[in-house]
């Protein structure tokens, strides 16, 4: 088993790779050919000469990313409370499951009919994630979350394009609070973009949402619970609003983790939805990806469903590419399959029993940590949380010079991941702490303390602060300077 | 409960903390009527962890996977040899469990780690610059032909039909919901694109080698694009361009790809890594994320930040270059411990062996009855042109054990007789031989 651990400035600086490169080394056993020899430039045309990668054997290779990995932080280094992003355990027996030959070796292109308990996988997770969202249909083709969003609209824009409002629609609404992703993915749709904004309770306010309904709006795009940390209370009166404006609303599924087995989006009058398959259902968030983003939607969008399609036909289950109204592929295969795997894993191991304890233990875990922070950190809302507490530094920043982003960094000298800063952007200094319902009350305790401590030190050594973190392998790195001197990529000496 | 730690005392005392009387009261802002009772779902029942790994296993048994049969089918995805390496350092949880790097000075492994990504990728490809990845080698040339089409203000795009067609319909989806129109280039008998018909287009793309294996004229795609102001877009094989002369050497201005072939396995097409390279002057128009190397604000250590985030989506929002957020990170460091495994020589190596596989294949398989469709030279992958329906020829070889290709009557109707044949560096004489035979007795 691999061994965790995560070393600090002890270390010794990292060299890249291609300074420890030497000729003549290789980093593998290599299968040799034993077909006849030929002339290269016979049967290419132009064979290159120069190919410059590094040159290094299979110890050195190893050693090089082990030492990496000592300056890596992830989840099972630490608590990891990145708000908005679900950082739960991810089980081991996931990784198992998904490197089963039966189902890591197989070619996307083989034929359909050598790949039943594949296909069993895929309907598994649609059936089991249609039970808990409360949506008519699940595609599991959308690679990632943005891609999901992406796909939705495309949905919707199809629908509209069908009964000949394409062009008069061409409005998406999406509150000041929302995620980078749902502008970005409404413009890549061809949309125009309005901003909708909350009001001081931290709910969509509905005055400003009403005056901007009209029969150009397409959609609105609405992240329940918001991503203020609170549950949309009006949800069916706006979900209702826009329907009577002739519209469609989107629900943003990064929060998922709050509901599941709790609450079904599909039940509060949304259309569509998205979901992080790596946020909510614990498939590995590897670095930065690969995301997972299942799409939930209402039967009348259905027929625009991406192919393939999965489905049951005669006690079957087929991939479904006779879809006259398909919006067509989003991406070359069956979407991230190895995810799915991974995905269908977990949700059997809750099971019908269990479900639930998801979002209970999750509402409860951000609860704790607002209820104990209170008093240094103020919550920006008076008001129950759902999975996640959103605080603000606006104090310190006023009264000692130190920002959100200097306690941050001062929490990796604590040894804990900080929560996510500055987003969402309404919210002054702001924290996003989402500690998931993996993590035990004692880790909490400790970064409670940690947190309550750092607060003390912001009032009587602001520098401790502004000089963190002073425990890694790099002091506060320079990223202005990584623009004006653009370096992104190694260069041979020559 | 799997995986929630908490016992009973812990629950009651953090909810005194909170000042809650139970967990229900703290969903209370959920309207009533949503709510559904815990258990309530229609949904099967949980399963202890042997059980869960015996029904796995089960599932997974009912699949034919490439251990059982010997695989000639390409076609975008490569049954080509990882290094055991790979697998190790992916999954060590220091990787496999962190997310984007927004604290640089707590990832600096995963940031070199890409830094060294984008570097061989760009020498791989000839181009001077890589960002971090993207979802998949289709969705990569969506971007980039969407990107042209903000270059050059010009709302077409033209696409060759040797382009693989699941890229192709990937960008028609992309398209249309942009108001782009695709124009599709057609294959000439040598199996290499006609450019004629790519005027006032924002940009030329090529597959290299193309979806038939045959080695495009990039060359001629460079002149066509000079001459009608395009951007020349290049998807590209990475392992063919350890051999080939790499397509930023022909000038090219993006260069994307899919980086499977790079220690990934096929996992049924999924997750897979895109690759997406472009020159020096159009970084800021680049999707995605970029590592750059920086230093220490107060200090002079080196270290790396994702940088020039102000084309990002979680900063530009609707103005933002592209809305992908999450990427393939971890299929990226597949692919970063692939190259330096192999090495340059390794590379080298494996493309060799593929050309002389697939130069073995098509003698013997030509022997056996079949004829090579186009004329043009290939790398490691050919079009057969067979007497008899390929998707039957296809059944009865899957009987004997061999996954002979592709058939591609169902994506070009012209090819109805024509099958798609991959020969990696993992196939052998014996297995080369041993489908000729076969081939030999279902064509007689």
């Amino acid at each position: 088993m691999n061994t965790l651990s995560f070393r600090t400035k002890q270390m010794p600086e990292p060299k890249l790779i291609f300074d420890r490169s030497s000729a003549g080394r290789v980093g593998c056993n290599l299968p040799k050919a034993d077909t006849p020899e030929v002339d290269l430039a016979a049967v290419l045309g132009e064979v290159r000469e120069e190919l410059n990668l590094p040159e290094v054997g299979e110890l050195e290779l190893l050693r090089h990313f082990t030492n990496l990995s000592h300056i890596n932080f992830g989840i099972e280094t630490g608590f990891y409370p990145l708000g908005s992003c679900t950082m739960k355990y991810n089980p081991k027996i996931n990784e198992k499951t998904a490197g089963l030959p039966g189902f890591a070796n197989l070619h996307p292109m083989q034929p359909v009919e050598t790949i039943p308990g594949a296909l069993d996988v895929l309907i598994g997770v649609q059936d089991m994630l249609c039970a808990i969202t409360g949506f008519d249909e699940i595609t599991l083709q959308p690679l990632a979350g943005a891609h999901g969003e992406m796909t939705c609209l495309m949905l919707i824009k199809a629908y509209y394009e069908a009964r000949g409002e394409g062009q008069k629609r061409h409005i998406v609404l999406v509150p000041d609070s929302a995620h980078g992703t749902n502008p970005a993915s409404a413009a890549r749709c061809g949309y125009d973009v309005r901003p909708i904004p909350t009001n001081a309770e931290g709910n969509t306010d509905l005055e400003a949402l009403e005056k901007a309904l009209d029969d150009s709006v397409a959609a609105l795009m609405l992240t329940n619970p918001s991503t203020l940390g609170l549950f949309e209370p009006n949800i069916e009166k706006i979900c209702a609003m826009v329907h009577a404006a002739g519209g469609q609303v989107f629900c943003d599924g990064a929060n998922m983790n709050a509901m599941v087995g709790t609450t079904r989006p599909g039940d509060h009058g949304f259309d569509c939805m998205h979901l992080n398959l790596h946020k909510t259902f614990s498939t590995p968030h590897g670095g930065g990806g690969p995301g997972c983003g299942a799409i939930g939607l209402m039967k009348h969008l259905e027929p625009y469903l991406p192919v393939p399609v999965i489905r049951r036909s005669e006690m079957k289950v087929i991939a479904d590419y006779d879809r006259p109204k398909t919006i067509g592929r989003v991406s070359a295969f069956y979407g991230q399959f190895l995810m799915e795997v991974r995905a269908y894993t977990y949700l059997r191991a809750y099971g019908k029993e269990k479900m639930a304890d998801i979002s209970r233990y999750a509402v409860l875990n951000a609860n704790y940590v607002r209820a104990r922070l209170k008093d240094v950190l103020p919550p920006a809302h008076d008001r129950p949380c759902m999975h996640e507490c959103i605080l603000t530094a606006e104090k310190y920043k006023k009264e000692n010079g130190v920002r959100a982003l200097d306690i941050s960094k001062r929490l990796i000298d604590y040894g804990f991941h900080p929560p996510t800063n500055y987003f969402p952007l309404i919210v002054p200094e702001c924290f996003m702490i989402e500690p998931t319902e993996t993590e035990t009350k004692e880790t909490l305790d400790e970064f409670c303390d940690a947190l309550i401590q750092i607060c003390h030190e912001a009032v009587e050594n602001p520098d401790l602060l502004h000089d963190a973190p002073s425990t890694q392998i790099v002091g506060r790195l320079d990223e202005t300077a990584a623009v004006k001197n653009l370096d992104v990529r190694w260069w041979p000496k020559s | 409960m799997p995986y929630i730690p908490h016992t009973d005392s812990d629950r009651r005392e953090m909810l005194a903390t909170i000042g809650a009387q139970s967990i229900d009261e703290l969903f209370r802002e959920i309207p009533e009527k949503l709510r559904v009772a815990p258990g309530s779902l229609d949904l099967p029942p949980a399963l202890d962890e042997p059980r869960l790994m015996a029904h796995l296993w089960e599932l997974s048994k009912k699949n034919v996977n490439l251990a059982d049969v010997t695989c000639f089918l390409g076609a975008g995805v490569y049954d080509r040899y990882i290094p055991a390496t790979v697998g190790a350092v992916i999954s060590r949880g220091e990787f496999l469990t962190s997310y984007t790097p927004y604290q640089p000075e707590a990832s600096q492994g995963y940031l070199q780690a890409i830094y060294e990504f984008q570097t061989m990728i760009s020498e791989i490809y000839g181009m001077d610059l890589s960002n971090a990845s993207m979802y998949d080698g289709a969705t990569s040339m969506a971007e980039a032909a969407i990107m042209a089409t903000g270059i050059k203000h010009r709302d077409k795009v033209a696409v060759s039909e040797a382009v693989h067609p699941h890229y192709r319909q990937v960008l028609d989806t992309y398209c249309w919901s942009m108001g782009i129109e695709v124009i599709t280039l057609p294959a000439v008998a040598t199996g290499v694109t006609d450019l004629s018909a790519a005027a006032d287009a924002a940009c030329i793309i090529l597959q290299y080698p193309n979806f038939f294996g045959t080695i495009e004229d990039l060359a001629a795609q460079r002149a066509a694009c000079d001459s009608s102001e395009a951007l020349m877009i290049v998807v590209a094989d990475p392992v063919a361009c350890a051999l080939l002369k790499p397509p930023g050497a022909f000038g090219a201005d993006i260069v994307v790809g899919e980086g499977q072939s790079l220690g990934v396995a096929m996992g049924l097409g999924g997750p897979m890594v895109g690759l997406f390279t472009c020159k020096k002057s159009l970084i800021r128009q680049i999707p995605g994320r970029i590592v750059g190397k920086t230093k220490e604000a107060h200090g002079e250590k080196p270290g790396y930040v994702m940088t020039l985030r102000t084309r990002e989506q979680d900063i530009r929002r609707e103005k933002a270059t592209s809305n992908i957020c999450t990427n393939e990170a971890l299929m990226a460091l597949a692919a970063t411990v692939h190259m330096i495994a192999l090495g340059k020589n390794g590379m080298r190596e494996v493309a060799t062996a593929s050309v002389r596989n697939t130069q073995y294949a098509i003698q013997q398989l030509t022997a056996a009855g079949a004829k090579l469709h186009y004329s043009g030279r290939v790398f490691g992958e050919f079009v057969l042109e067979l007497p008899k329906d390929p998707t039957v020829v296809r059944d009865a070889l899957l009987e004997k054990g061999i996954l002979c290709g592709l058939p591609l009557g169902s994506y070009y109707d012209e090819l109805k007789n024509c099958l798609l044949v991959a020969v990696t560096e993992l196939r052998t004489k014996d297995q080369i031989e041993t489908y000729a035979s076969a081939l030999k007795e279902v064509l007689a």
